[in-house]
């Protein structure tokens, strides 16, 4: 069983069809892309003792002993720290378990990823069971953020390797997937807890259960149907372009190298930049739509605080609405802007999102002033693709810099960025609502500066993506270093490839 | 690509066989991704109503 894991088992035959690989890839993002939709759980969680309304932990109990605790239900706050170990345990494991990956491929890869994310969720479904949140936190959030990274970078480099005329719109099919994987798990959960509440459980762990042995088979499929094209393999009939173009490279930067260019720190700005000013907008969609229209939303002419209890509802019910048509916007900007960059190029592409995005970050508050919703609907729907965009276009343009032979790995690290942004981006948009409210800035102009700030942000992106220029020939790997790596590598010229499983 | 490996361009043609495993394998995800899209798409026209 387990040599069908080795990388050489899964070298693809010459006839092999590329377009069996992108499935394969989307399988295993549109699993790990639940980790968005967790939240999902928090509700049913918070009153799993009391099963119709949560039970408090006594005031006299420190945190750790509310931790703890085995007769009062978590908070949702305490919940909530599922997402940073979620974003710190992806980072890192991507950026450690990059260079194994690129050694042994994806299949392997792909399988650990399937065993540490379907395991995850049954071991947080013991952690329900006997209510010990640090089951919880250690099943999904180490272990399961540990599949999400190894995961996410798993089909990278195949992806780019196998299509070197399209490496954009490629790893954007895959990177559509991590977005949409909560609009299938989300839905699916609510749907499996209401199907398992019973007068004694909120049907939270039998859920997890489900969906571990569901994502489990899911990521296996994907894991198993990887194949890694013999080296040097190009698509018949496909020449690559006799004109060189000055950023994309035909040489290599071995991994070890690559942080020590200022490219990767530019990519890495532009990456943690532009995710920055999208994720703090993401979180904050519902609550700004709801604080910034008030019962305009409804058609009434009060602010939000000024509402009655059932006009609260309907607003919170339009505002979820908002969240949910944003994040499609955000899966539809990952495969658009991807593979628009393929033929406009990917410097160019970032230069849009930059451009365009604080044109629209700048705008918001006066859509917001002239109390339309269309325009300020409009305006986030667009953001939210060049928030998409900008995920599923940096492994291209890591590809170009870099080469391809260590991209995945590169990648790995380059999404420390993420982890970086998922800190920086919430953090400013809701200290500075809070700071301006505390100032007694309307709640409705509360956000005002921070669109302004956002806007300040992609600017420094700008200029970092403007400093991005080709690697310095020092950093390239020899024909030597290259025979090596490929070597260890295990990867085999074309006319010695089979594929046998 | 290097310059050395330009040897190994493949000059095969995927069989006919191999679409109807990718037409399958693009409806085993496409499927739960449409129905996701849907289930959003549900969510979000209470925006405009």
């Amino acid at each position: 069983m387990l040599e069908l894991l080795e990388k050489e088992r899964t070298i693809a035959r010459p006839d092999y069809n590329r377009w069996l690989v992108p499935p394969a890839a989307l399988a295993i993002h549109l699993s790990i892309g639940m980790a968005y939709g967790f939240s999902v759980f928090w509700l049913p969680l918070n009153h799993a003792i009391g099963l119709t309304e949560p039970v408090p932990c006594s005031p006299d109990l420190n945190w750790f002993a509310q931790i703890i605790a085995e007769n009062c239900d978590w908070k949702i706050s305490t919940l909530n720290w599922m997402y940073t170990l979620f974003f710190v345990y992806l980072g890192s494991s991507a950026a450690v378990f990059g260079h194994w990956l690129e050694r042994e491929g994806p299949r392997k890869a792909g399988f650990v990823a399937a065993c540490c994310w379907g395991g995850g969720f049954l071991i947080s479904a013991l952690g329900v069971y006997i209510h010990e949140i640090r089951l919880l936190w250690l099943g999904s959030g180490v272990l399961g953020g540990i599949g999400l990274g190894l995961g996410y970078i798993s089909p990278v480099s195949t992806l780019i390797k196998w299509f070197p005329d399209k490496r954009g719109m490629a790893t954007g099919m895959a990177i559509m997937g991590f977005g949409g994987g909560a609009m299938i798990g989300s839905p699916l959960a609510d749907i499996l807890m209401r199907h398992y509440a019973s007068p004694t459980s909120v049907g939270v762990w039998e859920t997890f259960v489900t969906m571990g042995i569901i994502y489990f088979i899911a990521m296996m499929c994907g894991a198993f149907g990887y194949r890694v094209p013999p080296t040097g393999w190009q698509p018949a009939g496909w020449t690559p372009p006799t004109e060189r173009k000055a950023m994309i490279t035909a040489h290599h930067v071995h991994l070890f190298r690559a942080p020590n260019t200022p490219q990767f720190w530019f990519i890495w700005g532009v990456l943690c930049l532009n995710v920055s000013a999208g994720i703090g907008v993401i979180g904050m969609a519902s609550p700004m739509l709801q604080e910034v229209f008030g019962g305009k939303l409804i058609d009434v002419d009060l602010t939000l605080a000024q509402l009655a209890e059932d006009q609260r509802l309907r607003v919170a019910t339009i505002a979820a609405g908002f969240t949910g048509l944003i994040s499609l916007f955000n899966i539809l900007g990952r495969f658009l802007w991807a593979s628009l960059s393929d033929y406009i190029g990917r410097k160019l592409t970032y230069y849009t999102f930059f451009t365009l995005g604080m044109a629209l970050y700048a705008s918001a508050p006066f859509a917001g002033e002239i109390g339309s919703v269309a325009l300020f609907v409009t305006i986030f729907c667009i953001i939210l693709t060049m928030y998409g965009g900008g995920f599923a276009t940096i492994p291209a343009y890591l590809a170009d810099v870099f080469g391809t032979q260590f991209v995945g790995a590169i990648h790995g690290r380059l999404l420390t960025a993420w982890s970086t942004a998922g800190i920086l981006g919430p953090v400013l948009v809701n200290y500075i609502r809070e700071f301006q409210i505390e100032s007694g800035v309307p709640r409705d102009q509360a956000y005002n500066i921070t669109m302004y700030i956002l806007a300040g942000l992609l600017l420094v992106g700008f200029i970092c993506n403007y400093l991005i220029k080709p690697v310095a020939d020092k950093y390239y790997m020899t024909d030597a270093e290259l025979d090596t790596e490929r070597r260890l590598a295990h990867e085999a010229g074309m006319k010695n490839s089979s594929s046998r499983n | 690509m290097d310059e050395s490996q330009k040897s190994q361009v493949n000059t095969e043609h995927p069989g006919a066989e191999s679409w109807l495993w990718v037409a399958l394998a693009w409806l085993a995800v496409g499927i739960p991704l449409g129905w996701g899209i849907w289930q959003t798409l549900l969510s979000a026209a209470k925006l405009f109503k």
